[in-house]
Formats: C-alpha cells, structure tokens, sequence
C-alpha cells in the first residue's frame, strides 16, 4: 500500500472490489437517508393534519 | 417479567427507547466502519492466492450473515406478532424487510464481483449462492404480500405466517442445496475462502460484522420510530410530542 | 343435531369434491394436457439423443409435475371462495383442518394421481431406466402431496387478491426448491445404482411433518379477513 495509486489499482482487481464497496455504500447510505427524509415526510404530514383537525 | 415484556412492546416506550439508543448505536457503527474500513482496506496484506480481490469479503460475509439474521428476527418478530398479537412486532418486520432483502442483494452481488476474477465466471451454482438466491425470493415473497394485501392488519398475519413457515424451511433448504451441490461438485468449483488465520486479516472482518449488525439495528430502529408515529397518530403522545 | 364422526365429515368433503370434479370433467384434462406438453417440449428443445435425455429426465418429469402443480394449484379454494361456501366452512363445527385435509386429498387425487400414472408410461420415452421408475414413481408419491400440502399455504395466504398466480408462484417456490432437489436425487440414485434411500427417506420425513403442520398454517391462513 505504498502509493495511492496502487490502493486505487488494488492489484488488477480494481473494477471487482470497488464496485463492491461502492454498491455497498450507495445501498447502505440510500437506506439511512431514505430513513431520516421520510421520517421528516411523515412528521411534516402529520402536523399538516393535526392542524387541519384544530378546531 | 412479562410486565417488562409488555411495557416494551408499548409503542410508546419503544419509541422512547429507541430514541436513546439509535445515537449510540450510529455512532458505535461508524467506529466500526472505520476500524473495519481501514483494516481491511488499507492494513490487511494482499491474500497470496487472491491478491486484492479478497478484500471483497469484508463486505460480502458480513452483508450474508446480515442477510440470514435479519429474516431470524423477523421470523422471531412473526411469531411474536402471531402468538401475542403485538402490533409493534409487525411494524419491525415492516422496517426489517427491505433491509434484508437489501443485505442478500448486496451479499449476491458481491459475491459475483469475487467469482469472476477467482473462477472466472459471473455466477457459480455454487452452494452458498444458491442458497442466498433462494433466500432473495424468500424476502421478495413476504414484501410482495404484504404490498399485495390492501389491510394492514391482515397483511401483517398473512405475512407472519410466511416468514414462521419459512423459517422452518430456511434449515431444509439449505441443507437440501448443500447436499445437492456437492452432489455435483465435479462441474463446479468450490468457494475456497482465503486462510484467515491471520489476526490482520480477521480483525476487520469481525468489525465489518459487528457494524453491519450496529447499521441493522439503528436503521431499523430508526423506520420503526417513523411507523409508530405514523400508526399512532391518532393517540395523545404523538398529538403533542408533534405540535412542538 | 346430528353427529358427524372424523372418518364421516372427511368422506363427505373428499365425496362432495369428487363430484364436483367430475360435473366439470373437462376441466381434470388440464394437468394431464400441460404435463404432456411440457415433457414433450424438453426433446424438442434440447435434444432427442437417449443419452442427453437419460441424465435430463428425472429433472425433466419431476418440473413438469411440479408446473403442473402449480397450475393446478390455483383452483384450490377458488370456487368455494367465489360461491360463498368457504365461508360456511370457516365457521362450520367441524375442525378446519380435516376439511382441509379432505380437500387437498382429493385434489391430489385429481390432479397429481393422473400425472403419477402418466409418468409411469412417458418415464420410457424419456429413457429413464427401468431400475428407475420405481424409484421415481415413489419420489413422486411422496412429493406430490408435499407440493400439494405447502401450496395450499401459499394459495390460502393469496386467495382473496386479484391476480395473485404470480405472487403465489413466487411465494411457494422456495419452499419446493428442496422437493424438487430430493425428488430427483432420488431418481438420478437410482440410475446410478446408489440407494435412494436417504432423498426418499427425507422426502418422507417432510412429509410427515407437512401433513399436520399445513394444513395448520393454511387454516391460520384462510381465517385471515381481506
């Protein structure tokens, strides 16, 4: 792991593993912001109807 | 003990619960995935059989083994739901489901990027594969009724008697796809993993693990929270926990 | 009230399905017409060499069965779902499950019977060898009834939606992954001239196991409200 380029090379595997890695992220980090817009969506929703119903 | 059993199966005192718990566990995961991360990526030496390619498994262990717990805890969560009727239980394997469907795509997936360069082919009917195929359709099957179902309610029965019969089935099937594997093992070749005796190599794997189970569970946590609001929206607690 | 015994409620339920079948007999050609061509499409396709079809036939007679049951599958429960009669079933004193049981008897009667039978005759075609299609005919009496048991869970869990054949594929299909592995284990044993025993034994185990459990989980299943 001398240089950056050959982390980035990964011995000729290059393609494999960082494909890998980066699916992996982009799922793992779709799902977290996924999580947190909705959570927001819903909450915004809610007050929206709360409101609503106020007399 | 049941009154602690049922006091958490409220919905709100898990929603409080899992407020305090879901910045620990976030940040643990993020540890993690940096001492995982770097000892994988960056420390582990290239394995003398398979080079760099190895360091597919840092991701490709974990997310299997994810993918077999998860469907263990909605399968617990099922049968919870079934027995005691605790809606909480189905809103967990509400959350749980596009997780684990999202780990055992990425444990496929990663498992074809690791098979191309070491056996030369994208896919091996090979029996661990096969089995995690077999495991996809399982997920799919139980999100696909739950969408089909147009009552809540009855979507949650009907998919927790899938996932208590599937996990009755999950051994048999494995069993069966390994026994037929190796059956045939003369046309293909088998998963040689590369010798993690190691500690530098091990190390970080078990981190990954163990961030990967810290990332289940506060994500999962964190879609439950959201259900539950949405579920008890008409109940005092979620009036003015909102109208701050 | 009159009493109705196990053995008389059982024979009542598999009688009022055999009749119903045979008012509407052209409908038990279904099966035995799919299972034909779908055996027949395999040397059309892939190739009529004895040898090539000797090592695919056990796949071959056994995924034709099991389509076949699939296909047939998706009129379990229909009818009486539609006519209103499952509904009386559900609340009838009778126990849920020796209905059940009675019916999926005599579906496989209707429908997996005849493939059996045809099996024995077209296994030559596909060059099955005799020492064979002993084995393969009780692979596939011990297997039919297993499709037949665990789908009548997923039909249950899907009855009420519309257009719910490809969700109920979907939903079985794992679970007949490891019959259709042991089915044909069995079998390509047998070519060999290994015991069979261990697959037909497994294929037996399953069996006894689905045969309470099944019926269990469909009642479970169509109890459920849409």
């Amino acid at each position: 792991m001398a240089t950056l380029q050959q982390f980035l090379a990964m011995g000729g595997y290059a393609f494999y593993v960082w494909t890998a890695y980066g699916v992996a992220a982009a799922l793992l980090i779709i799902n977290v912001v996924t999580a947190v817009v909705h959570d927001k969506q819903i909450k915004r929703r809610l007050q929206k109807q709360m409101a609503r119903l106020k007399p | 003990m049941w009154l602690w059993f049922h006091k958490l199966a409220s919905p709100k005192n898990f929603y409080q619960i899992a407020n305090k718990i879901i910045p620990w566990t976030a940040i643990i995961c993020l540890l993690l995935f940096g001492y995982g991360l770097i000892g994988g990526l960056l420390l582990a030496p290239p394995d003398y059989q398979q080079g760099d390619a190895f360091r597919i498994i840092y991701i490709h262990v974990p997310s299997a083994f994810l993918s077999m717990m998860v469907y263990i805890c909605m399968a617990i969560a099922a049968a919870v739901h079934l027995i005691w009727r605790i809606k909480l239980a189905d809103i967990i394997i509400a959350a749980s489901a596009p997780l684990g469907a999202g780990f055992t795509f990425l444990a496929l997936l990663t498992g074809s990027l690791w098979g191309k360069p070491m056996w030369g082919t994208w896919w091996v009917w090979d029996a661990r594969l096969t089995s995690e195929l077999i495991l996809l359709f399982l997920y799919l099957g139980v999100m696909a009724l739950r969408s089909a179902i147009p009552l809540q309610e009855s979507a949650g029965r009907a998919s927790a008697i899938l996932l208590v019969v599937g996990i009755i089935n999950i051994p048999i099937i494995h069993y069966s796809v390994y026994w037929w594997n190796t059956l045939h093992q003369g046309d293909t070749l088998t998963l040689t993993g590369p010798s993690l005796i190691a500690p530098g190599m091990l190390h970080p794997l078990l981190a990954m693990m163990a961030a990967f189970i810290c990332y289940y569970v506060t994500v999962m946590l964190m879609r439950t929270r959201t259900q539950i609001l949405q579920r008890e929206k008409k109940s005092q607690w979620v009036q003015e926990l909102l109208s701050n | 009230m009159q009493y109705l015994s196990y053995r008389k409620t059982f024979w009542l339920v598999l009688r009022y399905e055999l009749l119903m079948a045979c008012r509407h007999y052209a409908e038990l050609f279904n099966p035995v017409l799919f299972f034909a061509i779908v055996i027949t499409l395999f040397p059309l396709g892939v190739s009529p060499a004895p040898e090539i079809l000797h090592r695919m036939a056990p796949g071959i007679v056994w995924i034709a069965i099991l389509l076949s049951s699939l296909l047939a599958l998706d009129k379990l429960f229909r009818n009486d779902w539609l006519d209103g009669s499952l509904d009386q079933l559900l609340i009838t004193t009778q126990p849920l499950l020796l209905l059940i049981l009675a019916k999926l008897f005599a579906h496989w009667l209707l429908s997996s019977l005849p493939l059996i039978l045809l099996s024995a005759l077209l296994a030559d075609f596909l060059q099955v060898s005799t020492a064979a299609i002993g084995v393969l005919l009780v692979s596939l009496l011990l297997g039919t009834p297993l499709l037949i048991l665990i789908g009548a869970i997923g039909r249950a869990l899907t009855l009420r939606l519309r257009n719910s054949g490809l969700l109920m594929i979907l939903i079985v299909l794992p679970f007949y992954v490891p019959i259709l592995i042991f089915g044909t284990g069995a079998v390509i044993a047998a070519e060999q001239g290994l015991p069979a025993t261990g697959q037909l034994a497994w294929l037996a185990a399953l069996l006894v196991l689905a045969l309470p459990l099944a019926p269990w989980a469909t009642a479970t299943a169509l109890r459920i409200e849409i």
